[in-house]
């Protein structure tokens, strides 16, 4: 009996401490209205994350009122929460599937901010010159189809260059990626056998070639320290570890060299296709400058927004970051969106309502 | 021994039945003090040892329970398929369970002898100025986090391995099937070396521990009766059987569970193959690289199947584990130690 006063007393105790704690939780931001201080919550894709954070830091010494808290957790994860409205926005490399769109509470819009190139790097010591591959050569070693590194694939584009007869150890990524989803996108435009066999995701059923290694760093490290290597990394990785990177035959039939002028010149090409919800896969796109192998990243955020001061503050920053933020994204050696892609952007954040009135007019 | 424990209960017991009643014993004020801290101390400690139980129960049921699709659409043929397909939605643990048992096979294939000649040597032959010093460097290694043993696999073991020593082994051993195939440094074999790296200070401390515990009159004993110091060794080891496979076995529980360092060595291919040179797949490692975006209910749900499939077999070797060192204890407290 008495014991049992004693658990009560104790469970008592818990309960008087955790109800006065709950109310300090919730009491942020309770000044006057015009400077009311909002913090908006984010998480996604993690490609973008140095860029979206110097935006965070950079935004938020011009407009004090505005936090921001971006966890880079991975596209999947990033579409997962803006559909749980866990988070105020979203971040993704690959644009949400019609199904993920219609299991959303509330209709979502996606936001381009920069582009990613995905590069093919590699380590052959024994080859000096720009290595230059086809598509066909690219989904033939992927495939398993190309094993040697002296294969006719590789050689016919590289005239007068001397391949080792060794095997092609190919590395790609194991853990689910925006980037692997950039790259297997690609494969399934330029190589029917790829699309039948495998697809389009951030995770397939790869063919039982190569290692797999984990994260943009992983894959990174793998090339690096195997000789005769082959893998593929976001531009920014192989360009920081001073990793070469092949140039690429693009759909006009030329060989373009990955950079941030490229990148932009292919989202420029596929902007006239471009669809009324910016949902669009850049990869293999037509133009002669265009670098086939990259992808928007986007923002993603509720048309409709639930609270007046967070959905002001986001639209004012989505405003920023497309005008004064898209200037830090080549330092950072993100490509910036071309001109096109920009107005379409503006249209969409003017589009945001709150209680059917738009919460950005000019 | 035991009349006299009994003994002493019943007596106490007595104290305490008069204690209560209204006697002018001067000790009566003392006992009728109502006590707290007693109950309360029992209380709180029994609700932390119920919560940690429950815990493991729920995450067991969370874990059934969230891995139901899967569960309806493929049935026990789960553990049999060996494909894993997220775009077709075609999923299997095979390959998985494969790589998962097969690297941590070789990892105590090599662990296990040199940790029982570490454990020998520092017991039976080092004196304990040397044995002690040894032992607590060898702990030490227990104590690298495992993401540092990747890195050190990745760059340093793997391409040695790669260059100097699986050609090797290639010409001398190629004519087998173990041995064959394109290799490039990562793959079964260098996660299982990685792993016996890992589960070794385990192995060693707890087979020193159990060593150790052996009574020093067995050996004596067996020196007496005329045997040499080997022999007399043999016999310390025949009676620590047990605890040495207990030993073993948390070894073995380390190295089923280990996600990071062999992430990064294994080469992630789910495949079954019998070459040791070629890429496999653990399950730790699939959920690892996998959980944070896969996309698609059943496909997340797979994965937590397989966590399911992890949980009980770490679950059951944990449980052997547990019985064979609560044997040797048993034993140890039947020799009259304590």
């Amino acid at each position: 009996m008495r014991i049992y006063k004693w658990t009560r007393t104790i469970f008592a105790g818990i309960l008087i401490i955790g109800l006065a704690i709950l109310p300090l939780a919730g009491c942020g931001g309770s000044g006057p209205e015009a400077n009311r201080e909002v913090t908006l919550q984010g998480a996604g894709a993690t490609f973008p994350n140095p860029l979206y954070q110097k935006w965070f830091s950079e935004y938020n010494k011009i407009t004090p009122a505005a936090k921001f808290d971006y966890q880079s957790i991975g596209s999947g994860g990033g579409i997962k929460q803006i559909s749980a409205k866990t988070v105020d926005f979203g971040g993704s490399d690959a644009p949400m599937k019609d199904d993920e769109l219609k299991a959303a509470p509330g209709e979502i819009l996606h936001i381009p901010t920069v582009l990613g190139a995905v590069v093919v790097t590699y380590n052959l010591p024994t080859v000096k010159t720009e290595l230059m591959l086809t598509a066909d050569a690219i989904a033939g070693i992927y495939l398993g189809h190309v094993t040697k590194w002296n294969d006719a694939a590789i050689a016919s584009s590289n005239p007068g260059v001397s391949f080792p007869d060794t095997a092609i150890n190919v590395v790609r990524r194991s853990d689910a990626s925006g980037t692997s989803y950039v790259w297997t996108d690609y494969l399934s435009k330029v190589s029917s056998e790829w699309k039948e066999k495998i697809g389009a995701a951030t995770m397939v059923n790869w063919p039982p070639i190569g290692v797999a290694a984990k994260g943009n760093e992983g894959v990174t490290g793998q090339v690096k320290s195997t000789p005769n290597s082959l893998g593929y990394v976001e531009l920014l990785y192989a360009e920081q570890n001073k990793l070469p990177y092949a140039t690429v035959k693009n759909s006009s039939g030329q060989f373009v060299k990955p950079s941030l002028q490229s990148v932009t010149a292919a989202a420029a090409a596929a902007a006239g296709q471009m669809p009324d919800d910016l949902r669009v896969s850049i990869t293999n796109a037509p133009g002669k400058d265009a670098y086939p192998i990259s992808s928007f990243t986007y923002f993603l955020v509720y048309k409709n927004q639930d609270n007046e001061a967070k959905g002001t503050a986001l639209v004012n920053f989505l405003w920023w970051a497309l005008h004064d933020g898209e200037k830090m994204a080549t330092d950072l050696l993100y490509a910036s969106l071309p001109q096109e892609v920009t107005a379409k952007a503006e249209q969409k954040i003017k589009s945001i309502t709150y209680q059917g009135k738009p919460l950005r007019t000019s | 021994m035991e009349s006299t424990l009994t003994e002493n209960a019943a007596g106490s017991g007595g104290d305490r039945r008069r204690g209560r009643g209204p006697s002018s014993s001067p000790f009566s004020r003392l006992n009728s003090r109502p006590r707290i801290g007693d109950p309360l101390f029992k209380w709180t400690t029994g609700l932390f040892a119920v919560l940690v139980a429950g815990l493991a129960a729920l995450i067991m049921v969370e874990m059934a329970v969230n891995s139901k699709l899967p569960f309806q659409k493929f049935g026990f043929s789960f553990l049999g398929r060996s494909i894993w397909d997220p775009v077709a939605e075609q999923f299997g643990a095979l390959p998985f369970i494969y790589g998962t048992v097969i690297s941590s096979l070789i990892s105590l294939i090599i662990a296990v002898p040199v940790s029982l000649g570490v454990a020998i040597f520092l017991v039976e032959k080092a004196p304990r100025a040397l044995s002690n010093p040894i032992l607590f460097i060898v702990q030490l290694l227990a104590a690298i986090p495992s993401v540092v043993f990747g890195l050190w696999g990745v760059f340093v073991l793997a391409p040695t391995l790669r260059e100097s020593v699986y050609p090797k082994m290639q010409s001398a051993l190629g004519f087998l099937p173990l041995f064959q195939g394109n290799q490039n440094g990562l793959g079964l074999l260098t996660s299982g070396l990685i792993l016996s790296v890992m589960v070794l200070p385990i192995i060693t401390a707890v087979t020193t521990d159990v060593l150790r515990s052996v009574p020093g009159a067995q050996r004596e004993a067996a020196l007496a009766l005329g045997s040499t110091k080997w022999e007399a060794t043999l016999i310390v080891l025949q009676n620590a059987k047990s605890g040495i496979s207990g030993a073993i076995i948390l070894g073995l529980g380390r190295a089923i569970g280990e996600t990071m360092a062999v992430t990064m060595l294994i080469g992630n291919r789910a495949q079954i193959s019998p070459s040791l040179f070629d890429p496999s797949y653990t399950i730790a490692s699939v959920i690892a690289n996998e959980f944070s975006e896969a996309a698609g209910e059943i496909y997340l749900q797979s994965l937590v199947e397989l966590g399911l499939i992890l949980f009980l077999i770490t679950f059951v070797i944990n449980m052997l584990a547990r019985l064979l060192v609560w044997s040797v204890t048993r034993g140890e407290g039947r020799g009259g130690h304590v």
